[in-house]
Parts: structure tokens; C-alpha cells; sequence
């Protein structure tokens, strides 16, 4: 296959100019479209996994041409470990997120070309190797997902709307900067992030750390890391199902990725200097934090937002191990939660077309009432909290693992952490679903086919990876490892220049 | 070159150009009561004018008529600039219902002296012909704001505006007079030649004639403190006038600003960079200048209700972003300013141009006219609209973006850390009222009885034409970064 990258990134935005360019009577239409653009993406992710050399670190399916000479920008793309693990779940969720947007009913040309301008944004920035360009497709994303939220969303939709532009655009703007002074204070001038991190031992220490904190606020608003998570519960329960599935799914992950691609390997000095306090540290609040949170709602899909930013928290606490076991199962978690929190943003859903409110108080005993959603929702939960068998099992124990040498405290908060998860969720379980039935609600429809089957493929890579983790982990592992000892050599190796 | 009157005639076609059909429509004007066509031959003089520039014979540069005017690129940039400004407002005239009720031969007539006025300022190699130039932009700008005589807004603009460009101007003309005092010259390499040679003149005294000096310059280009006439004078103007005052006019002030404080009282080094004047701060003024000039553009833009107004402010705050690139000292810096002020022409041409369609359609410029718009019939100029905004806010894959990232990456290179920092919070606090609009448009329901927006071919045109520019060049910049490149040439004489 030629220009596989070009492809997985732009067959959306085809997709988005056949809907635009649709006339009005074919409204039937464009959900197909936007379908069999999500399928020909998921065909090629699944030919990028098959064919992907897991032996090398190099990057691989690259493309480059000239693009803005006066700065050396290139259209420069290619994946390795870390991003063609993200490339398919972003191929994934966006497939199962377009059957999800099928209970949207008005504007759907709108909806569906703004969707698909969405899934661009995201591909790109896994693929881009070239930071000009990465950071166009890091900003392009943010309009789609201003107008879904802001136009199809719930009751407050504007103020959640705003509150998401501004929060990601002042984080992103801080991106600019210190991807302008990566350009101009290295070896070289370049945004080819390869190169810029070839030529990482070229920055002096004080200049990488000032660098690193811009880089981590900007993308740490994305994560998001406390004390910046707090426009992510009001996009969340304002947003439509699937773009709230978007959102946790993939849209959280760029964060940690942009942490991994630009922290890690351009600026590994300040890295290895700043990760335990501002990854490690941080991350073990946001465990802690969001399961408490996630105690306190009383809207469903409030919790499960609160709960996502717990379960980032692990992704953190894995990265600043520097051990191989922690970010390994740190990559891992990044997939893992991409795939549980979706399902569980889809079940939210599922209750939320029904009855149009979410009050966890409000239901009771829906398991009688519907049996097979019930089912679900029980698996999706013990998946979340961590059961062994299922896939969130392995990797938070491999982050576990790795994190202990980092520091045992923050492990063990970490780690004790899974009894409150395993708490709110259970208590959530058992408000609405056991107990007796709430008679309003005694005649709602079980799960429909089309639920069905968006649910299923995503539990059965829950159980998959449960079973299997070297699915995943064997993409992993080579680059992951190399990025690792390139951030430990620096601990060890000769002295930066001072000035 | 030192050419003469007739050899300088070679470089001045589009000028002459302009002063032929400003005459033409004077004289039309008088025995024809129709003036329907007027406006197609302004347009095709505006457009013509532009040609002309794009087929001058090529040179190094010239001084013409006797060293008042200076042929370079630089000029030349900054002419094309003016020149599309001018095709712009004429086109966007001869789609507005306001302009279609006034004195058609006047309006065109005095566009076009306008814009010829404007030409000058940016090829001036004279303080005379500086102030004469900057005069007639002034004059003519008065007339086209108040040329609704009907209504009382665009009456108290004009006078404001009258009252602001008289006092301005004073300011400047007498800082031109220390400034020969100093000198000797009233031509700028002889000035350039005196202040650098000089000896016994006390910077402060350079300092002082400076800043009288910066009034006039600071009061075209709308700069703090010199910029409260604009939201008043933009609200208003006819529509086509306000987008020609914001484009046009602060193209040709930020032209003049330059030439004066570059080539005329600073040096180039052999690096690109360039010296100041020893102990004269002016560098240190306008940067300060800068910085207040876009926080305050942005801060008072959150408030308003009208969209010219917004725009108003929005585009005090734009020439501060502009600046930004003016106060580094450097090539780099003089180079970004005019890749961000030909983005800045386009998407602010553009959402001036919404704004006059949906004046047409309702009559009101208020946000509540923009309620819904996308929702009753409105999509496509709602959709550019987003377009135009966003790029103003510098959200990329526009030109706005491209226009931003050389600012800043200028800033950077030169170690401007705060500037830079200071710029980009101020595009963030700036996304919000550059959102609300948009907000309005997409996310508001339409009010009561609101009509639907009838948009006719003729301003679509242009609006798509602006529309697919401010994407086309964000996505691929490359020919207006090389623009820009090629017109960073100071003629200076070869002596």
C-alpha cells in the first residue's frame, strides 16, 4: 500500500467534502459515508498492525516532502511503537464512535462532516513526525469538537463548550512556544521531532527545563492532569455519547503521547529530572482525586468522567517509573482505558436515550428490566476497577511494578486506590441496577442490535488483552525501551552544557 | 537612480493611473446624473492600478522626482496591499444597500484619492511628502466617513475623527520641524546621514521629536495611545469605508511607520539586524506601545455587543500583534510584520464583508442580528464568518495562524521571551470574543421573526474568494512568505 499514513489520516476528510457536497435530500446518506470512511480507516489500521516491523525503532511507513522551506517545515509522517498503538485505537473508537452517532437527528450533515474533520485531527497528530505539522492537526481538532459539543450537546453545552477551547488553546499555545525556541536553540534548525531529538544533548539543562514545564502544562490540560482537569467533567456531560466516547477514548491519550513523542525524547535531561514531582506526583493526585470525585457525583456520567481522569493518573505514575515494566503497562493503560472507557461512555448512553437523565438515584433494579445491558455494564465495570483476567488488570500492575521503584509511597496510594475504584463503581452498580424495580422504568427496550454491536468488539479486546497483553505490548516494547534508556543515559552520561 | 520628473514617470503609472480616474469621475459626475457606473470604473481602475504595479520595469530602486518619492520593493509590497484593499472596498461598495443611497461619483472619486493618498504614504522619501500624503489619506477619510448624511452616527464619527487627525497631525508636523531643526533635511537619507553623524545633539531632544513625530504615525495604524477614535469612526463608517480605514489606511500608516523609523533613523548591519540610534529609546517606547496596544485592543473587545465595533477593537489589538514583529530590531521582525499584515488583510476584509451582508439583509450590526444565522438560511456566510474569526484569533490552517507563528517565531529568535509570552496569552483571551460571534451564529436559536439572509452573487464571490485565500494560504503560505522576503529592500541610494 502506498502512503498508508496519508491515507488512515485524510480518507476522513474525503469523507467530510463528499457530505458537504451532498445535496440536502440524500440526509440518509451521510451516516453511511461517514461509516465506510471509519471502516476503510479501521481496514488500514489493521494493515499498518499487520505489516509493522516490531523489531526496530526506527520509524517506519515515513513520508516527507518539502512544505515550507523558509522554516524546514516537511510534511514529514511515520509511526513507531507508541503511535501505532494509537493509531488503532483512534481508528477503533472513531468507527465505533460513528454507529454511536447514529441517535443524533438534526443538522446530521453538520454533525457527520465536523465528525470526520475530527477523525483527521486525531490520526494526524499520532502520525505527525513533524512538529509544525503535528501541532497544525493538535489545534485543528479543537474546532470539530467545539461545534459538537457546543451545538449538540446537553443543556449547558455553551459553557462547556468555551470552557474546552480555552482551557486546550492556552495549553496549546504554550506548545507553540516551546516548539519556536526547539527550533531556534538547537544544533539545528528543525521541527523534524527525529532530528530535534538526535540533537536533544544541544539544550542546556536550564533551557530544557523551562521548555519541559511549557511542553507538560499544554499538554498536561489534554491528560488532563490536576489542577487543570476541570473543564473534562463539563465537556464530558455535555457532550453527545459519542463524542464523550471520542474524548475519553482518544482525545485524552494525546496528552500523555505529546508527553512521551516531545518530554521524553527531545528534552530527557529535564525529564529525568522533573518526572517523578511533576508526572509521578501529579498522577498519584489524580488517582486518588478523581476516585474520590468519582465517589462524590450523583450524575452516571459525571463519575465516569471523574473516573477517567483517575485511571490517566495510572498512565502518569507508569511514565515517570523510567523502568521498562512501568511504561510499558503505561502505554498499555493509555490503550486499555481507551477501549473501557468508551464502552463505559456508551452505556451511559444507552440509559441516557431511554429515560434523558442520568441521576444515579434516579433508576434502580434495571437489571430486571433489562437484562443484557445490565450484563454489560457489570463486565465494563469490572474491567474498570481492575479485575484480574481482564485487560486494565495487566497494565496497571505492570505501572504498579514499575512505580515501586520510583516511590514506594506514591505506589502504594496507587495501588490502594483500586479499593475506593472498586467502591464507587459497585456502589454505582448497585443504585441502578439491583434493588428493587423502578416501576417508571419497568418497560424500557434491552440493548438494540446496533448497541450490541458497538459493545461487544470493544469487550472483546477487554478480554483479549486480559488473556493476551503481548498483543499490544509487543508493538510496544522496542520503542518504549529505547526511549527509556535514552532518557536514563542522560542520568548517567556526561554533563550537559551549562550555557 | 536620481530621476527627474519625466524619467520618474516610468515607476508611476498606477499612481497616474488613479489621478486620471479620479478626475474622469469628477467630470463624469457632472453631466451624467446617473452614476450607476461609477463604480465599475473605480473597480477596474483599483484592479488596473494593480496590474500596472505587477508590470513595472524591474529595478533596484529609484528615487523619483527629485528624492521626494522612493521606487523599492518595500514600496511596492505595500502598494499591492493598498491597491487589493482598494478592489476590495470598491467591490464590497458596490454590493452595500448604505453606500448604493449616497452621491455615487463623490464616494468613488474620493476612494480613489484615497487610495492614491495612500500609495504616497508608502513611498516617501520626504517628511513633506509624508505629511502631504498622510493629509490627504486624512481629508479624503473624513469625507468618506461622514458621507452618510443622514445619519447622525457616521456625522459624530467623521467629526471625531476630523477632531483626532487635526490634533495628530499638528503633533507630528511640529515633530517634523524639530526633527529638520536637528537634521537640516527634510529628506530622510539626509537625516539618516545627520543624526548618525552628529554630534552635540542630545538624544533626548532626537527622543522628544520622535515621539511628537509617532503621534501622526500612531494615529493611522489606530496604536495606543492614539487609537480612540477608531471604534467610534469604524461603527460609523459605511461598512466598505470602515473595512478600507482598517485595511488600507493601517497598511499605509504601518508602511510610513516603518520607512521613517527604519531606513530613516536606524542602520542596517551586514546580519539583517538593526542599530537604533545610540541613546534614543525609541525601540524601548514601542514596544511598550505594543504590548499595551494589544492587551488593550483585546481587553475592551470582550465587551461589545456591535460587530463593528468588535471588529473595531479586534483590529487596535491586530496592529499590536503587527508591531510585535516592528519592535524586534531585526529583518526577521520587519519580514514577519508584513507576512502578518497581508493576513491580516485578508481575514479582516473578509469579516467585514459578512458583516455588510448581514447589514444588508437586516439592517442591524448587533450581536442579536447574528443570532442562529446558520440556522435561518445563513449557513454559508455564518460558516465564513468562523472562518475569518478564527483566523483572526490565530487558530491554525488559516493564514491568521501563518501570520502569528512568524510574529512569535521572530519574537523568539530575538529573544523577545515576555513579548511573545504576552502575545499569545492575549490570542488566547482574544479566542473568546472572536468566539462569540460564532457562538451567536451556530449555537443560538434565531430570534423571534428574525428575517432570512438573502446573499447576492456578487458579494459571495468575493466572500468565497476571501474565504478559500485565508485557507489556501494557511495550508500552504510558502508564495506570501516569498512576498514578504522579496520586499525587504530599503532603496537608499547608491552613494
Amino acid at each position: 500500500m502506498a502512503h498508508p499514513l496519508t491515507l488512515i489520516t485524510f480518507i476522513p476528510l474525503i469523507g467530510m467534502i463528499l457530505i458537504l457536497a451532498a445535496p440536502a435530500g440524500l440526509v440518509r446518506w451521510y451516516k453511511w459515508i461517514a461509516v465506510a470512511s471509519a471502516a476503510a480507516q479501521l481496514v488500514i489500521a489493521a494493515w499498518l498492525y499487520t505489516n509493522f516491523n516490531t523489531g526496530t525503532v526506527a520509524m517506519q511507513f515515513t513520508e516527507r516532502y518539502s512544505w515550507i522551506g523558509a522554516y524546514h517545515i516537511y510534511y514529514f509522517m511515520g509511526v513507531d511503537g507508541i503511535s501505532i498503538s494509537m493509531v488503532l485505537l483512534t481508528a477503533l473508537i472513531c468507527f465505533i464512535a460513528v454507529f454511536s452517532s447514529f441517535s443524533i437527528d438534526r443538522a446530521e450533515k453538520g454533525y457527520y462532516a465536523l465528525l470526520m474533520l475530527l477523525d483527521t485531527g486525531m490520526m494526524g497528530v499520532f502520525v505527525a513526525l513533524d512538529f509544525f505539522l503535528f501541532y497544525i492537526f493538535w489545534e485543528v481538532m479543537l474546532l470539530p469538537m467545539y461545534f459538537l459539543i457546543g451545538i449538540w450537546g446537553g443543556p449547558r453545552r455553551e459553557y462547556a463548550a468555551i470552557k474546552f477551547f480555552l482551557y486546550t488553546l492556552l495549553g496549546s499555545v504554550l506548545i507553540l512556544l516551546a516548539m519556536l525556541a526547539l527550533y531556534y536553540y538547537g544544533a539545528v534548525p528543525t521541527f523534524d521531532m527525529t532530528q530535534l531529538a538526535a540533537h536533544s544533548s544541544s539544550y542546556t539543562i536550564g533551557f530544557q527545563r523551562i521548555v519541559w514545564i511549557a511542553l507538560f502544562i499544554g499538554f498536561a490540560i489534554k491528560i488532563p492532569a490536576f489542577p487543570f482537569h476541570t473543564w473534562l467533567p463539563d465537556a464530558h456531560v455535555e457532550a453527545p455519547t459519542a463524542i464523550s466516547v471520542i474524548l475519553a477514548g482518544v482525545l485524552l491519550k494525546m496528552g500523555t503521547y505529546g508527553i512521551l513523542r516531545v518530554n521524553f525524547a527531545i528534552l530527557p535531561a529535564a525529564t529525568h529530572e522533573l518526572a517523578w514531582l511533576l508526572l509521578g506526583l501529579i498522577g498519584t493526585i489524580n488517582i486518588v482525586y478523581g476516585a474520590m470525585c468519582a465517589m462524590a457525583q450523583k450524575d452516571f456520567k459525571k463519575l465516569v468522567a471523574y473516573s477517567s481522569i483517575s485511571h490517566m493518573g495510572y498512565v502518569m505514575l507508569g511514565l515517570a517509573s523510567f523502568t521498562a515494566a512501568g511504561i510499558n503497562g503505561a502505554v498499555l493503560q493509555m490503550f486499555n482505558h481507551g477501549t473501557i472507557t468508551a464502552m463505559l461512555f456508551l452505556l451511559v448512553g444507552v440509559i441516557y436515550d431511554r429515560t434523558h437523565h442520568r441521576e444515579i438515584d434516579g433508576f434502580g433494579g434495571l437489571a430486571q428490566s433489562m437484562p443484557i445491558y445490565a450484563g454489560i455494564t457489570g463486565f465494563a465495570f469490572f474491567a474498570a476497577l481492575g479485575l484480574p483476567g481482564l485487560s486494565a488488570f495487566i497494565s496497571e500492575v505492570l505501572v504498579l511494578i514499575g512505580a515501586w521503584q520510583l516511590h514506594p509511597i506514591m505506589t502504594t496510594l496507587g495501588a490502594a486506590t483500586a479499593i475506593l475504584t472498586a467502591g464507587y463503581l459497585l456502589w454505582c452498580f448497585q443504585r441502578i441496577y439491583l434493588g428493587p424495580l423502578n416501576e417508571k422504568y419497568a418497560a424500557l427496550p434491552d440493548l438494540s442490535a446496533r448497541e450490541i454491536f458497538m459493545l461487544l468488539p470493544l469487550a472483546a479486546i477487554v478480554i483479549m488483552l486480559g488473556v493476551y497483553p503481548h498483543a499490544i505490548l509487543v508493538l510496544l516494547n522496542t520503542s518504549l525501551v529505547h526511549l527509556n534508556q535514552g532518557v536514563l543515559a542522560v542520568a548517567t552520561g556526561p554533563a550537559l552544557p551549562l550555557h | 537612480m536620481d530621476l527627474g520628473n519625466f524619467a520618474s514617470l516610468h515607476f508611476f503609472c498606477p499612481e497616474l493611473l488613479l489621478t486620471t480616474a479620479t478626475l474622469l469621475i469628477v467630470l463624469v459626475d457632472l453631466v451624467i446624473i446617473d452614476g450607476a457606473y461609477l463604480g465599475a470604473v473605480a473597480l477596474i481602475t483599483s484592479a488596473g492600478a494593480l496590474l500596472l504595479i505587477g508590470v513595472e520595469p524591474a529595478s533596484e530602486g529609484a528615487w523619483l522626482f527629485h528624492r521626494m518619492i522612493v521606487y523599492d520593493s518595500f514600496a511596492v509590497f505595500f502598494r499591492v496591499l493598498i491597491a487589493l484593499a482598494a478592489v476590495v472596498a470598491v467591490w464590497m461598495s458596490m454590493g452595500s444597500a448604505e453606500v448604493r443611497r449616497c452621491a455615487q461619483g463623490e464616494y468613488y472619486a474620493i476612494v480613489l484619492a484615497s487610495t492614491l493618498g495612500m500609495f504616497l504614504m508608502a513611498e516617501s522619501a520626504n517628511l513633506l511628502m509624508a505629511y502631504l500624503s498622510l493629509e490627504i489619506v486624512s481629508l479624503t477619510s473624513y469625507v468618506l466617513t461622514g458621507i452618510l448624511r443622514n445619519n447622525r452616527r457616521s456625522q459624530e464619527a467623521a467629526l471625531k475623527y476630523l477632531i483626532y487627525g487635526g490634533v495628530a497631525s499638528g503633533t507630528m508636523i511640529y515633530g517634523m520641524s524639530w526633527l529638520y531643526g536637528i537634521a537640516g533635511s527634510l529628506d530622510f537619507v539626509a537625516i539618516n546621514h545627520a543624526l548618525f553623524a552628529a554630534s552635540g545633539v542630545p538624544p533626548l531632544t532626537v527622543f522628544i521629536a520622535l515621539v511628537l513625530i509617532l503621534a501622526g504615525l500612531g494615529y493611522k495604524v489606530a496604536s495606543v495611545p492614539f487609537h480612540m477614535w477608531a471604534p467610534d469612526v469604524y461603527e460609523g463608517a459605511p461598512i466598505p469605508i470602515t473595512t478600507f480605514l482598517a485595511i488600507g489606511s493601517k497598511a499605509a500608516g504601518f508602511a510610513l511607520l516603518t520607512r521613517f523609523f527604519y531606513p530613516g533613523i536606524s542602520r542596517l548591519d551586514v546580519g539583517g539586524g538593526w542599530t537604533a540610534l545610540s541613546g534614543v529609546e525609541w525601540p524601548q517606547l514601542l514596544l511598550v506601545v505594543c504590548i499595551i496596544t494589544m492587551t488593550l485592543g483585546n481587553l475592551a473587545a470582550l465587551q461589545q455587543d456591535n460587530l463593528k465595533r468588535l471588529l473595531a477593537y479586534s483590529s487596535i489589538a491586530q496592529a499590536g500583534y503587527a508591531l510585535m514583529g516592528f519592535v524586534l530590531l531585526s529583518n526577521d521582525g520587519l519580514r514577519a510584520m508584513l507576512v502578518y499584515l497581508f493576513a491580516y488583510y485578508v481575514m479582516d476584509a473578509g469579516a467585514f464583508l459578512v458583516v455588510m451582508i448581514v447589514a444588508n439583509a437586516t439592517g442591524r450590526e448587533d450581536m442579536g442580528a447574528y443570532r442562529g444565522l446558520a440556522w435561518r438560511g445563513g449557513a454559508v456566510p455564518a460558516i465564513a464568518l468562523a472562518i475569518f474569526l478564527l483566523s483572526l484569533t490565530g487558530i491554525p490552517a488559516t493564514i491568521g495562524f501563518i501570520g502569528k507563528f512568524y510574529v512569535f517565531a521572530a519574537a523568539i529568535r530575538e529573544r523577545f521571551y515576555v513579548l511573545a509570552l504576552i502575545g499569545i496569552l492575549n490570542s488566547v483571551v482574544s479566542l473568546y470574543y472572536y468566539m462569540s460571534p460564532v457562538r451567536a451564529m451556530f449555537l443560538g436559536q434565531p430570534e423571534e421573526g428574525a428575517q432570512p439572509i438573502a446573499i447576492g452573487a456578487w458579494n459571495y464571490s468575493l466572500m468565497g474568494l476571501l474565504a478559500f485565500a485565508t485557507i489556501a494560504l494557511g495550508l500552504y503560505p510558502p508564495p506570501v512568505i516569498a512576498f514578504a522576503a522579496r520586499s525587504l529592500h530599503f532603496f537608499a541610494g547608491t552613494s
